[in-house]
């Protein structure tokens, strides 16, 4: 094996000629508004490069008081923030969990909790500081505050921030936009809409080589969020394809 | 397309190769025509001397070659190419995809290019083996929708062609559908 060349193809030396480790370019995230909230789903895949360098990333990160253990899933919806992972790992964890202590001055000081908007804010204007230094990272905000409602935004490392009803980020997007926007209306029921988000990330997963592992899926409402399921997407897939005659162009004969 | 400026907005990137086998194609300008043009005068000449239809898989065969030769040479035609067509003898339909490496593939569904990105997704969750000529009307619909929803580009409208066992038909298409996104 030829070490440099390996090293040269995992390193992002285009984007940066100090050279940095290339690490969970490829992702597909996705969130959209309906009537019963808001449904945020994710793969799990990282890669460095061509390596796949993890298969169980959790790329939704609860951004709230972390002091009150408000990051954890329980049976309750739980309350605060969620922010999804796209771009490098390291940029999303780091700006996020600061996003969470923020937050929590915020309700400190404020003796409420911050709007989506306003922490959204805080995000977007921290990555356009720092625009053209290197950072790598789209997300996505969601919460239900009173103010509000549901709400959803989009934060990238150019400075972007946009609020809107449907984002898919990352590399394997387009593929879950197809899925989603032929199948998306806004008075899809809780069930529906779920297994949508699940499906927009399945065909991603099965068409973009960056993404896969597991399925992860979030549902904000009212009183929190609340965790349903991280799935192995194959079983899900082989599921899909004989019970509903999907992915014809995949054969099951040997 | 020239630069920034479009020349024609409705060309028709077809050519077909005999009764019942339709060739698209996309690429380099000036590779794709003269490429499509010299496959079917080839495929031509073929039934010409032997007094024979070749069956789609022959043509797609023979296609993948001529791109294979081609890749090796000193200026190699970059094409890509779906093909389309109906065997004389079984009347099975087959669609072939074939891109500048000289990849060949039997597929079910296909696209190359941006609208792989935006339809295979789709088609991954629409289509299925036995389905009929509308419903693929209606699938085909779903991906034009897609694209003018998504795409930064306008790609000016869509030509739409069904190969049979009968011949080649152009279908109607409405492309003047105002598609708002989500």
């Amino acid at each position: 094996m030829n070490h440099s060349a390996f090293l040269r193809a995992m390193t992002d030396d285009h984007s940066n000629p100090s050279c940095p480790i290339k690490l969970a370019h490829g992702t597909t995230t996705l969130a959209f508004r309906f009537q019963g909230g808001i449904i945020v789903c994710t793969d799990s895949r990282a890669t460095a490069g061509s390596w796949i360098a993890s298969q169980t990333v959790k790329k939704v990160i609860p951004v709230s008081r972390l002091s009150r253990g408000e990051d954890k899933a329980s049976d309750k919806p739980t309350p605060g923030l969620l922010g999804t992972m796209a771009g490098g790992a390291a940029d999303c964890q780091y700006w996020l969990r600061y996003l969470s202590q923020q937050c929590t001055l915020h309700e400190i000081r404020h003796k409420r909790r911050i709007t989506v908007a306003a922490a959204s804010k805080i995000l977007a204007n921290l990555t356009y500081a720092y625009k053209g230094y290197g950072l790598s990272m789209g997300t996505m905000l969601a919460g239900m505050t009173p103010q509000e409602g549901p709400a959803l935004y989009y934060i990238d490392s150019d400075g972007t921030r946009l609020p809107g009803n449907m984002f898919c980020v990352g590399s394997g997007q387009t593929f879950a936009y197809g899925v989603l926007d032929a199948n998306y209306r806004y008075d899809l029921s809780e069930k529906e809409a779920l297994d949508l988000g699940r499906r927009a990330i399945l065909a991603a997963m099965h068409r973009d080589a960056y993404s896969g592992g597991f399925i992860n899926c979030y549902h904000v409402k009212e009183e929190g969020w609340v965790h349903h399921g991280f799935d192995d997407m194959n079983p899900i897939f082989w599921k899909t394809k004989l019970d509903h005659g999907e992915f014809s162009n995949v054969t099951s004969q040997l | 397309m020239r630069g920034p400026t479009i020349l024609k907005a409705e060309d028709d990137k077809t050519k077909q190769l005999n009764k019942s086998t339709l060739m698209a194609f996309s690429g380099e300008a000036g590779d794709t025509v003269q490429f499509a043009e010299f496959i079917q005068a080839n495929i031509q000449l073929y039934s010409m001397r032997n007094d024979t239809e070749l069956s789609p898989a022959a043509v797609a065969n023979f296609v993948r070659g001529e791109l294979a030769r081609s890749l090796r040479s000193r200026s190699p035609y970059t094409v890509n190419l779906l093909l389309g067509g109906v065997d004389p003898i079984s009347e099975k339909p087959h669609l072939y995809w074939l891109d500048y490496l000289a990849s060949l593939a039997e597929v079910p569904y296909a696209a190359h290019g941006y609208a792989q990105y935006y339809c295979l997704s789709l088609l991954d969750k629409h289509h299925h083996p036995e389905i009929s000529l509308d419903e693929g009307l209606k699938l085909l619909d779903m991906c034009t929708d897609e694209l003018k929803r998504r795409l930064p580009i306008d790609f000016k409208g869509v030509l739409v062609k069904v190969v049979t066992k009968d011949g080649v038909q152009v279908v109607d298409f409405d492309n003047d559908k105002i598609v708002r996104p989500a």
